[in-house]
């Protein structure tokens, strides 16, 4: 016999509204932080010739840049720690993103190649889905840690000891950047092929199917 | 001729009919795709977002609060490591708003360091008396807001030494410099108590060249480099914030690093 309540209450959809609102978030803090990094990068380049153009730079020049990223920072590592808190503690992140076996990342990735990108099931990621988004949680994660040993390189000088020294973090900051623009190019990309996904995480998406418990 | 991608007979138009439900979707998505992307057109397009007014003094407000956050983070008795003297570069880089063939060289025999504020004894110091207090040598990295970094090795006496020598009241705020080449800056107390905060008199074990501030600048391990202003002509102690030259055009004011 099921219970009354289990009756009245539908089950839950994909995206909840808290995922939603934390990935739109993540989406704004997350281009304040890339913009206004490329105009700070651009003072003392690590890639020789390599600039990014005034049109994909937030703010007019380095001391606004810093402005916009040093409060960006907030938002990004608020928004992320919450996220992180949320998906920890609801299950959610063990839930879609594990586990994750070799094999299914292989087999993805050939389907892939061969232009079989099947997505009838939202409420299912895929293996490679799920490593992209591991790969990117963690690179936020980096970047967080790298972004704050470059703040304050003496007051946690034995961290910056620890990744390589002051220009060495620098970098491993810059490859984390990158990581995650490579990331948003194909995640934008892959949206708007399967605009379904899209508009699931502003509506919620389909609800989730509730396994039926032997009794 | 042909394209060899239309078909020979056109469809059904009764097909359409039977789809109607899809085709109105995607229409619906594609104005909320539309949307969305002329909102990020918006940011990219370079009108620019910070010149505004309202969100400048925002992010300066947010960057006022990332002072207080970075005065909580600075501790007093951390030591920014150190570095064998071989590893000096020699001369220093030199960094400045103007370059360095507008430096105008300080005159040392008509130099003088004025005291203002808080201070119990102001009366003025000579370069002479200057050399004459105990002095401290430290070989630190100097790093720049832009991101380059490099090795120096500068000596004088601490500000302390001479904050204490000149009876200043140390519970003040600020510590405010004026200097030679019109570059106002000013740094809070703790960082001015601070062991590797040195007012510099020479470089290398030199006395510091023309281009470096001769005769006295400030150099701190625990801040940015633009927080050490060079050919320094005054010290006042104050608890009215003081400001400084790029501060004043944006850049974070505490900068500590």
């Amino acid at each position: 016999m099921r219970s009354k309540k289990h009756i009245s209450s539908s089950p839950p959809r994909l995206h909840p509204l808290p995922v939603r609102l934390m990935h739109w978030t993540n989406a704004v803090a997350m281009i304040i932080m890339i913009m206004s990094g490329w105009g700070i990068y651009d003072d003392y380049v690590i890639i020789n010739g390599l600039h990014f153009s005034e049109d994909f730079r937030l703010g007019s020049w380095a001391a606004p840049s810093l402005l916009w990223h040093f409060a960006g920072m907030w938002l990004l590592a608020l928004n992320g720690l919450a996220y992180l808190v949320y998906g920890t503690v609801t299950g959610r992140l063990r839930q879609r993103m594990l586990p994750i076996r070799l094999p299914e990342v292989v087999q993805t990735v050939r389907d892939t190649l061969h232009f079989k990108i099947e997505h009838d099931d939202l409420t299912v990621y895929n293996a490679v889905q799920k490593l992209l988004y591991i790969v990117v949680i963690l690179a936020g994660i980096s970047q967080v840690v790298t972004g704050l040993l470059i703040w304050k390189p003496i007051q946690f000088s034995s961290g910056v000891a620890l990744l390589g020294g002051f220009q060495a973090v620098r970098i491993e900051h810059f490859i984390g950047m990158t990581v995650i623009v490579g990331f948003l190019l194909v995640h934008v990309a892959l949206s708007l092929l399967v605009p379904r996904t899209l508009w699931a995480m502003l509506s919620g998406g389909p609800r989730l199917h509730v396994k039926e418990k032997a009794s | 001729m042909r394209s060899p991608f239309r078909p020979s007979r056109p469809p059904d138009p009764a097909i359409l009919d039977d789809h109607r439900r899809l085709i109105r979707l995607i229409e619906r998505r594609g104005i909320l795709r539309g949307g969305l992307s002329l909102g990020m057109l918006a940011m990219l397009t370079g009108c620019d977002v910070t010149s505004q007014p309202g969100v400048e003094n925002a992010l300066r407000r947010v960057s006022s609060w990332n002072d207080r956050v970075q005065a909580a983070l600075f501790d007093p008795k951390h030591l920014a490591p150190t570095y064998p003297k071989s590893m000096i570069l020699k001369p220093p880089k030199f960094n400045a708003y103007y370059d360095i063939t507008e430096v105008k060289p300080v005159d040392a025999q008509t130099w003088k360091l004025e005291l203002a504020g808080l201070i119990s004894d102001k009366r003025p110091w000579t370069a002479e008396r200057l050399l004459a207090l105990p002095e401290t040598e430290m070989v630190i990295k100097h790093i720049c807001v832009e991101g380059w970094d490099y090795i120096g090795g500068w000596s004088g006496p601490t500000l302390r030494t001479f904050l204490e020598r000149v009876g200043a009241d140390l519970s003040a705020k600020y510590v405010a410099f004026t200097t030679a080449d019109d570059y106002p800056s000013s740094i809070d107390m703790a960082t001015a108590l601070h062991p590797q905060t040195l007012l510099a008199t020479k470089y290398a074990g030199e006395p510091l060249a023309d281009p470096f501030g001769f005769p006295l600048r400030l150099r701190m391990a625990t801040k940015l480099g633009y927080k050490n202003p060079k050919w320094i002509t005054a010290i006042e102690v104050t608890n009215r914030y003081p400001g400084g030259y790029w501060e004043n055009l944006g850049e974070n004011w505490f900068a500590g690093i």
